[in-house]
């Protein structure tokens, strides 16, 4: 018997809002959160790409994060503190972690938490204190601090959570796949809660520099809030983002004998890989194809059934169309009602956070019967043949699932399917 | 050259940087590990700012025998 899922907390710190409420209402109202870089690297390295979604409030004036606990964690590893923190005190549990809650056992708490770079600014920034300064001057935290588990298991470590402490590494599948993983631990039994997400701090010159190399980054610098544009005839590329999101799943048993309030079901997850190129997606869609029908039976569900979809919409030129051949491959004529919004085009491309981010937003848009907008959507591509959501719309009354899409450099493709709940 | 009181102030302080411990808590007979709970790690972050601060070296082998924050400001204080 598959135990059924719930989520039940919410949190993020993202471009457009430092929690998951204040994401989410902007995402509604289509607020950018992408702006002009003008850090003095900028200039310094002639950077051909000098724009990005930034968190929009930072992390030192955050109650969440105390300045020492700063000090030994990466950005990234602040960000995924800090949304898990939320996530954990919105899902309303009597202590501050699993030890000093009484409804909570710790070795029955796990945490499935992702990014797809890591610690990237300390393995740099240590880089340059050894040369520049010598070994002994190197930070003693270096490893914990740039190992991509770092995160995850700062996490477990602040709430005491002992069933389990993984991390997927799948690029930009990386957030979805953590949450695929922590619904396999609470259906297989092994745990009644799982704090899941992901993170990602890459904001630095040379994951820019590389990925404007690989000529996968807009270079609309001028323009810095038009600049991500999924399924515009002039999308011209992606733009990096940071920030965090987390989710907390729960068996809805241990949730309703706490009295928890219910976000939504998480029906069912997918993933599949497809093996094709190490960066380019399948032309054909049929790898993201089989995550979504992978999804379905996850998730009991029908084409029929879903209403929205939060798209993997990069703003790629050669991304965007075969996530669209995926979704009709999957979902046949029913693709048709379905409502697909691309909220990328707010708040950038966050790599490793990108699917938890875009999970929470699609968790409230079934709680919320509401999809969020898509900016920047001028002149639809023709080949783009869906319903895209330019300006926030209601969706059905009635129990509705919706559907977020993630894919990955290395063919990597992961889907979470969530259900209203009455 | 920097007296026992003025180390002590420059040494709490170098603490509280690192660790969130009160400079008012750093005392001479505090013992870094069971008083102030500060782990080998952060020690070692403490040892090299302190290195820069007073000018002296403290040698990775000599860290294991400064157990006390008394132990630190006399080593520091002979050292310089």
């Amino acid at each position: 018997m598959s135990r059924t899922v719930v989520v039940t907390g919410l949190g993020a710190i993202s471009p457009i809002g430092s929690s998951a409420d204040q994401m989410w209402q902007n995402a509604l109202q289509g607020v950018s959160g992408v702006k002009a870089l003008t850090d003095e690297w900028v200039a310094e390295y002639d950077l051909p790409v000098y724009i990005a979604g930034r968190i929009s409030h930072p992390v030192s004036e955050s109650e969440f994060i105390t300045r020492v606990e700063a000090k030994r964690l990466d950005p990234s590893g602040q960000y995924a503190v800090h949304s898990a923190r939320q996530a954990w005190k919105d899902a309303g549990f009597s202590g501050e972690d699993a030890e000093d809650s009484e409804e909570l056992d710790p070795e029955r708490v796990g945490v499935s938490y992702a990014t797809g770079i890591g610690g990237v600014w300390t393995l740099l920034d240590s880089w340059d204190t050894l040369r520049e300064r010598g070994p002994r001057r190197v930070m003693p935290m270096t490893v914990p601090m740039l190992m991509p588990n770092g995160s995850a298991a700062a996490i477990a470590l602040n709430h005491k959570a002992r069933a389990a402490a993984q991390t997927v590494v799948s690029a930009c599948a990386s957030g979805t796949e953590s949450i695929h993983i922590g619904l396999e631990l609470i259906r297989s039994g092994k745990a009644d809660v799982v704090i899941t997400g992901g993170t990602e701090a890459s904001i630095h010159p040379l994951p820019l520099a590389a990925f404007a190399r690989m000529q996968a980054l807009s270079t609309r610098n001028d323009e810095p809030e038009r600049a991500s544009r999924p399924y515009d005839l002039d999308r011209d590329g992606f733009v990096m983002g940071e920030g965090a999101a987390a989710l907390v799943l729960e068996s809805e048993e241990h949730a309703k004998a706490r009295g928890a309030r219910i976000y939504a079901e998480l029906a069912g997850t997918g993933v599949s890989s497809d093996a094709f190129h190490i960066t380019a997606p399948d032309n054909e869609g049929e790898g993201a194809a089989r995550s979504l029908r992978e999804a379905m039976e996850s998730g009991d569900f029908a084409a029929r059934d879903v209403v929205h979809v939060n798209a993997h919409a990069t703003s790629t030129p050669v991304g965007d169309i075969p996530e669209a051949t995926a979704l009709r491959r999957a979902f046949g004529d029913a693709t048709d009602d379905i409502a697909v919004s691309a909220t990328k085009s707010m708040t950038g491309h966050l790599l490793g956070a990108a699917g938890a981010i875009e999970s929470v937003m699609t968790v409230l848009a079934v709680h919320d019967h509401k999809a969020p907008a898509t900016i920047n959507l001028e002149n639809k591509d023709p080949k783009i043949d869906l319903d895209v959501v330019t300006e926030a719309r209601d969706l059905p009354s009635g129990q509705i699932v919706a559907v977020s899409n993630s894919f990955g450099f290395g063919g990597h493709n992961a889907v979470a399917a969530f259900r209203s709940v009455s | 050259m920097a007296d026992q009181n003025e180390i002590l102030a420059g040494l709490a302080e170098i603490v509280n940087e690192e660790t969130g411990v009160e400079t008012a808590d750093v005392q001479l007979e505090k013992s870094f590990t069971e008083d102030l709970d500060i782990d080998s790690i952060s020690m070692m972050t403490i040892v090299v700012n302190a290195e820069e601060k007073f000018g002296v070296t403290i040698p990775d082998e000599e860290v294991k025998n400064l157990k006390t924050v008394g132990d630190a400001v006399s080593f520091i204080e002979n050292a310089s």
